[in-house]
């Protein structure tokens, strides 16, 4: 019995009376949907992913995508995703892959916590005239300072603080790595926090040599493969952050394939050509809190005891207490990544189904080290489907330190979401290694984009805080008396530690 | 709104409650009628050694049995009696001000470096949090906290405060606006030696909460001025930082500034404001804190209430309103308003 082919997802048209037959389309669609035949450009509907790359490109408007104009008979529980998983795993047996974040129409809290402002009792501040500090250090600090004072009444701080990393804004980039992402992209990343005094991450692909210039403002990356690390690439970046888990698929490690592995991936990553790169799950040294522990520890010796060490880990449902438990080691953060975490390719089951929201593991986090006055030890990143100035707000309400953002990055850069990294093809030159597709990412312009974006959302985070009576973005972390909650069931509300609106 | 006004007599000479009276009284148009209390220090000189427990009792059968079972189990009662008052045509008596002096047992919390301070701090935080109809509202050695719903004056002569003689005195005339005007809402607040006025709306009062909480304290009394006194024992008493860079972790500089200071200084106030973040308060306030030592006023980092100080020989005044503190004393020989920030310190003579 044969399947059959299934319905495509896209629908391309093209306007003939538009159309000046330019053939942009085809020469930037690297999925093959457009062909000239004659005076027409003929259209494969099936190839196209809706990266929109064609439609950004076209002179005229002549290009229309329309989704799934074929419907399969409706059915609330055999949906049209769980109908061609099915047949995608009936032919071939395997698991499903998919890529960016956790795409299942689940509420997203964020968009159910609204932030306040101050009216008469309480003047607002206006960010124009009043100064507005976002500055965050990002580190273990102490519980209590030791000052001795002198005859003289003069005062000595006698408390030596660890390393901390000094952020003009609580919005760093996340980890991709090269080999992930493309070169052009991390330059551009790179440039743009470098400009803005914030920080990105490597992720784990090494650090390669052209991105030395902005090394002081990028985070390394240490995960299981251990790709790309030595002494030499430790001591380079402003912090080190040990990969244990991620939010798009908590509980099991990393692939990238063989072919994204062209020479300068492979030097970068120390590893040889053409060969596939996996990041094993979990740790092979790491089977307990105390290896963990351990491997803190060791970092911070190979650095000196000058580096601040993160540990990310994926948002579970018992994030709490592992946080609590890394706050025990020497780590100086943790970083926490909700659900709708970005990837470039996790199993499909993984990164629908596994792992909880950020917003409730931001709030279990901080409550559950505040309960055991360990909330000093370490600062508490928060990433996983931050989209814009108001989600950073409320994570930071939540308890947060700072935030990662990805995905909205790479969106900054071109990227239209398609969903479709995993294929190595991105036409926007982000998730590719391909250099006739890279090519079309000019760091030089794409680095503004990105400082851009994130200095546009700093405008909107201080006046959302000035609009609250805060001017020091100290006042707004753990403030969860300015958030409350709508159409949040009581229990989610006890979990947040917050209102409901009208209370 | 509110009106604040606080006066200290460095030589520790007592000045009974009647010019303070007439001053907060001058300030009626900040309040509404709705709450306003005094605290002195010195007016126990009897009981100088045993902590002074002011509490409101809504009945005198069953929260009243079940505080003397808890302070009785705790240490020791050396003397209580209902806290007198006359009553006033338009004051509506809705709780039982009583007093017990009280001596906790140290042995029963070993392994404390201040176990009599702990001890207090923990009845109060259980009585406030656990008994139904009792709430303790002053607990410090020698000082005295008298407060009720009603214009100044009122409850002045409600507590016939002009019967005590302090050597500190500080007063609050309230305009509620996040809490109803009950009597435990009424300004000053204390907790041991600790007494805070406060003018203003604390915008940081999540955070704070959250952080104090994290040290044990526990905040019933539903107002932003609360936290103010458990943050003074947590940063004064516990930490040990001195008034003046205790009030920095509350009103630090900017950043900008710090940048610029030479460097001991800038390692001080970046460690200060990294290490006390959370216990930096934001939004418009001006803040009187009294301890037996002395008082400390100072205003949010940007100064959105006013703030004024005067001195005359060896009193300090602070206050809301410069004609507030001339109504106490019409002499002063300075008058002057403190910066965005900058603490007004005065200490008795040692």
């Amino acid at each position: 019995m044969s399947i059959g082919s299934i319905p495509i997802k896209f629908k391309v048209r093209i306007d003939p009376a538009r159309c000046m037959l330019c053939e942009r389309c085809i020469e930037n669609c690297p999925y093959g949907t457009y062909r000239r035949e004659g005076e027409t450009i003929v259209v494969d509907s099936r190839n196209c992913v809706a990266c929109h790359r064609c439609v950004a490109m076209c002179p005229r408007d002549a290009i229309s995508i329309e989704e799934k104009p074929i419907d399969y008979r409706s059915h609330p529980l055999w949906s049209r995703e769980a109908r061609e998983a099915i047949y995608n795993q009936a032919r071939t047996g395997r698991i499903v892959l998919a890529g960016m974040g956790n795409a299942t129409d689940l509420p997203n809290i964020f968009d159910r916590l609204l932030l306040d402002a101050c009216q008469v009792t309480n003047p607002s501040i206006d960010p124009l005239r009043e100064p507005m500090e976002l500055r965050t250090y990002l580190g273990k600090k102490p519980r209590k300072l030791e000052i001795k004072q002198g005859k003289d009444g003069d005062i000595e701080l006698e408390t030596t603080l660890s390393p901390n990393l000094k952020l003009n804004i609580p919005i760093m980039i996340g980890h991709m790595s090269y080999g992930a992402i493309s070169l052009n992209a991390q330059l551009s990343m790179a440039r743009a926090v470098s400009d803005l005094g914030t920080f990105m991450g490597t992720g784990e692909g090494g650090l390669h040599p052209s991105l030395r210039e902005y090394q002081n403002n990028m985070i390394v990356q240490v995960a299981s493969g251990r790709f790309g690390v030595d002494i030499d690439y430790l001591e380079r970046g402003a912090a080190i952050e040990i990969k244990i888990g991620q939010g798009a698929k908590p509980g099991i490690g990393g692939h990238l394939p063989g072919e994204k592995v062209g020479p300068e991936v492979s030097q970068t990553r120390m590893i040889p050509e053409r060969s596939d790169a996996i990041s094993p799950a979990p740790h092979h040294d790491i089977y307990s809190i105390e290896d963990l522990k351990q491997l803190v520890h060791s970092l911070k010796e190979a650095t000196e005891w000058k580096k601040p060490v993160f540990v990310k880990i994926a948002a579970v449902h018992n994030v709490a207490a592992i946080a609590s438990g890394i706050a025990r080691s020497s780590a100086d953060a943790v970083v926490v990544d909700g659900f709708r975490g970005g990837t470039g390719a996790a199993p499909r089951v993984f990164r629908d189904h596994v792992g909880i929201p950020i917003e409730a593991a931001i709030a279990a986090v901080d409550q559950k080290l505040r309960s055991q006055g360990i909330r000093n030890e370490i600062s508490v990143i928060a990433s996983g489907g931050i989209r814009d100035a108001a989600d950073v707000t409320k994570a930071i309400a939540l308890g947060a330190d700072a935030i990662y953002i990805g995905t909205a990055a790479l969106i900054a850069m071109g990227c239209r979401v398609c969903g479709t990294c995993y294929r190595g093809l991105c036409p926007w030159g982000i998730a590719t290694q391909d250099t006739r597709l890279t090519q079309r990412l000019d760091p030089d312009l794409e680095w503004q984009h990105v400082a851009n974006l994130i200095r546009g959302w700093t405008l909107e985070i201080s006046e959302l805080m000035g609009a609250a009576g805060i001017n020091s973005i100290e006042s707004l972390r753990g403030n969860r008396d300015r958030l409350r909650g709508y159409m949040l069931d009581e229990a989610m509300m006890n979990v947040l530690d917050v209102k409901p609106v009208g209370a | 709104m509110c009106g604040i006004i606080s006066v200290i007599d460095r030589s520790k000479t007592g000045m009974d409650g009647s010019r303070i009276k007439h001053a907060l009284s001058l300030m009626d148009e900040r309040g509404s009628g709705e709450g306003a209390g005094y605290a002195a220090y010195g007016i126990y000189p009897d009981y100088a050694d045993y902590y002074a427990l002011h509490l409101f009792f809504n009945n005198l059968v069953e929260p009243k049995d079940k505080v003397d079972e808890i302070l009785k189990t705790w240490g020791e009662i050396e003397y209580e009696e209902e806290i007198p008052t006359i009553e006033q045509p338009d004051l509506r008596r809705t709780h039982i001000p009583w007093r017990y002096f009280f001596k906790p047992d140290c042995t029963l919390m070993p392994g404390s470096t201040t176990p009599e301070e702990d001890i207090i701090t923990m009845l109060v935080m259980k009585i406030n949090t656990s008994v139904q109809g009792a709430l303790v509202y002053s607990s410090g050695k020698n000082i005295g906290v008298f407060k009720a719903s009603g214009w100044p004056e009122t409850v002045a002569d409600f507590y016939q405060i002009e019967q005590y003689e302090g050597y500190i005195w500080l007063a609050h005339n309230r305009y509620p606006t996040n809490t109803s005007g009950w009597w435990g809402g009424a300004h000053p607040f204390n907790l041991l030696d600790w007494s805070v006025i406060h003018n203003g709306e604390i915008t940081s009062y999540g955070t704070n909460r959250r952080y104090i909480e994290s040290y044990g304290y526990t905040c019933t009394m539903f107002t932003d001025t609360e936290v103010v006194a458990y943050l003074c024992d947590l940063l004064g008493r516990k930490h040990g930082l001195p008034e003046e860079l205790m009030v920095r972790a509350f009103a630090p500089p900017f950043w900008d500034e710090i940048d610029r200071m030479k460097e001991a200084d800038c390692s001080l106030n970046t460690a200060i404001r990294l290490t006390y973040g959370s216990a930096l308060m934001n939004g418009p306030f001006a803040i009187v804190v009294a301890t037996a030592d002395g008082i400390v006023g100072f205003t949010d980092r940007i100064k959105l209430r006013p703030l004024v100080a005067a001195e005359a020989g060896d009193r300090l005044y602070i206050s809301s309103e410069e004609a507030a503190i001339r109504r106490m004393e019409p002499d002063l020989d300075r008058v002057w308003m403190p910066k965005a920030g900058e603490p007004v310190i005065g200490k008795v003579k040692v």
